[in-house]
């Protein structure tokens, strides 16, 4: 039995809250540089030069990247073998997230959904626990912010529908989307699970490196497809057009009910904010 | 694509000229304001009192800023997406509201108010908000201060780059998705 505490986890968790914000990805980064190199239009070279020269900015004024910092979204995968003392994992993550996005001067976006009034420290995290095997406690955060969020859907399709159902509602859904996700996006996609699971799994598929293949090649060939459906729209960064309209497709598969294929669309801004952390 | 370095208020000598894909550079003051100032916007003329600005000529920038750091006037400032305003942008048009700053697509009603009172929606670059949050330099809130990053900011800023997006004379700069 390992033994991990609290103060431990919500230090790790502000930490790794502010550097999200602040720091874009190594891939990301990457394929902003190669997408300026890749497009002809001004426009879209010109959207590429300023997104890097935000993201140098951010990384030297501690300014975050986007003002919208995002809910915090908490991916953990807790140990069968790990205890955590000092009070429960949940609250520690919570307060971790609710010290970085104060001590960060971070911007906090949530608020209830009637009355529309701010929570005031971006409380409460948005947690997926995974039990698994072992003595470690992973923990993946990711700052999401609301309008690549708004422009996600899930759908039920009929199993009648298949792979070419599932290619028309998500090449669909990004052409429809067109500017307001702040493209180039990353899309997210679960396929099969049930309502929920497709649901989660499109947001757990985010958090994979921009270039890591899928370990089935035949998952992978998917991948690929929709990626070039994607890019064929023409709707280029910011919408202005260009050969980027997305920097990656990632999917994940879960089996599913006989009487259904379930399709979750998660799209994820270019400022694809996320941190993990290993205990 | 044109070029104009333009001065708030604005005008109709301002606006008329401009076409979608010109680059405007915004000096002056300009207000914050997205859903719930927008709601509350609304809610003050609907009860016949006077709004927190002089709509006539102004320019409001769809934004909620991070929190200013220490040094600074203003944290992080981009632009969030346009549509959710949709729904009020047409009838501050008609009180003179003369041009709208965010990201993303607009309504045919906001596009008809446009033309109708010559007025335009200009484009920032969406996830930059470090690199516009520069030509900021000075932000204090002017009205709904409880609503936090949703709070009305007068924002005075220079050079403050924008892209037209839809113009008052129907264009668009949004290239339609090639569905094959």
């Amino acid at each position: 039995m390992k033994t991990v505490s609290a103060k431990d986890i919500r230090d790790a968790v502000a930490a790794m809250c502010i550097a999200a914000n602040r720091e874009l990805p190594a891939d990301v980064r990457a394929s902003f540089e190669a997408a300026h190199a890749a497009e002809d239009a001004p426009a879209a070279k010109e959207i590429f030069r300023q997104l890097l020269e935000n993201a140098d900015l951010a990384r030297d004024t501690g300014l975050p990247l986007c003002q919208d910092c995002g809910l915090g979204v908490f991916f953990v995968e807790v140990g069968e073998d790990v205890r955590v003392e000092g009070s429960t994992l949940r609250e520690a993550i919570n307060d971790g997230m609710i010290a970085g996005y104060k001590d960060g001067y971070l911007r906090k976006s949530s608020c209830d959904p009637f009355t529309r009034k701010n929570t005031g420290d971006n409380s409460p995290a948005i947690i997926h626990f995974d039990i698994v095997p072992g003595d470690k406690l992973k923990i993946l955060m990711m700052a999401k912010g609301g309008g690549s969020e708004n422009m996600s859907r899930v759908t039920m399709l009929s199993p009648a529908q298949g792979w070419k159902g599932i290619k028309d509602f998500v090449v669909g859904r990004v052409a429809e989307a067109g500017p307001n996700p702040c493209p180039p996006t990353i899309v997210g996609i679960g396929i099969g699970g049930n309502f929920e699971l497709a649901a989660v799994n499109s947001k757990k598929a985010l958090m994979r490196e921009l270039d890591d293949r899928h370990s089935d090649p035949e998952i992978a060939k998917l991948e690929d497809e929709l990626m070039a459906a994607i890019n064929a729209l023409g709707i280029g960064p910011m919408g202005l057009g260009g050969k980027t309209t997305s920097l990656a497709v990632k999917i994940i598969v879960a089996p599913c009910h006989l009487a259904s294929l379930p399709l979750a669309v998660n799209i994820q801004c270019h400022s694809a904010r996320h941190k993990e952390v290993t205990f | 694509m044109a070029e104009y370095h333009l001065t708030t208020p604005l005008t109709d000598a301002d606006v008329t000229p401009l076409k979608s894909g010109d680059v405007v550079y915004i000096t002056g003051n300009i207000y914050t304001a997205r859903d719930a100032a927008h709601k509350r916007l609304v809610e003050t003329l609907d009860a016949q009192k006077p709004l927190p600005f002089d709509l006539k000529g102004a320019l409001i920038y769809y934004v909620g800023p991070s929190p200013a750091p220490p040094g600074r006037p203003i944290g992080s400032a981009g632009p969030t997406t346009s549509y959710r305003m949709d729904t009020y942008a047409p009838r501050l048009h008609s009180l003179g509201l003369k041009g709208t700053i965010g990201k993303g697509k607009r309504s045919d009603e906001v596009k008809a108010a446009l033309a109708e009172h010559k007025a335009v929606y200009l484009g920032a670059t969406g996830g930059a908000g470090a690199l516009l949050s520069q030509r900021i330099t000075d932000a204090k809130v002017i009205a709904y201060e409880e609503l936090g990053p949703e709070a009305i900011r007068e924002l005075t800023v220079k050079d403050f780059p924008l892209l037209v997006i839809n113009d008052c004379h129907g264009g668009e700069l949004y290239v339609k998705p090639n569905l094959g």
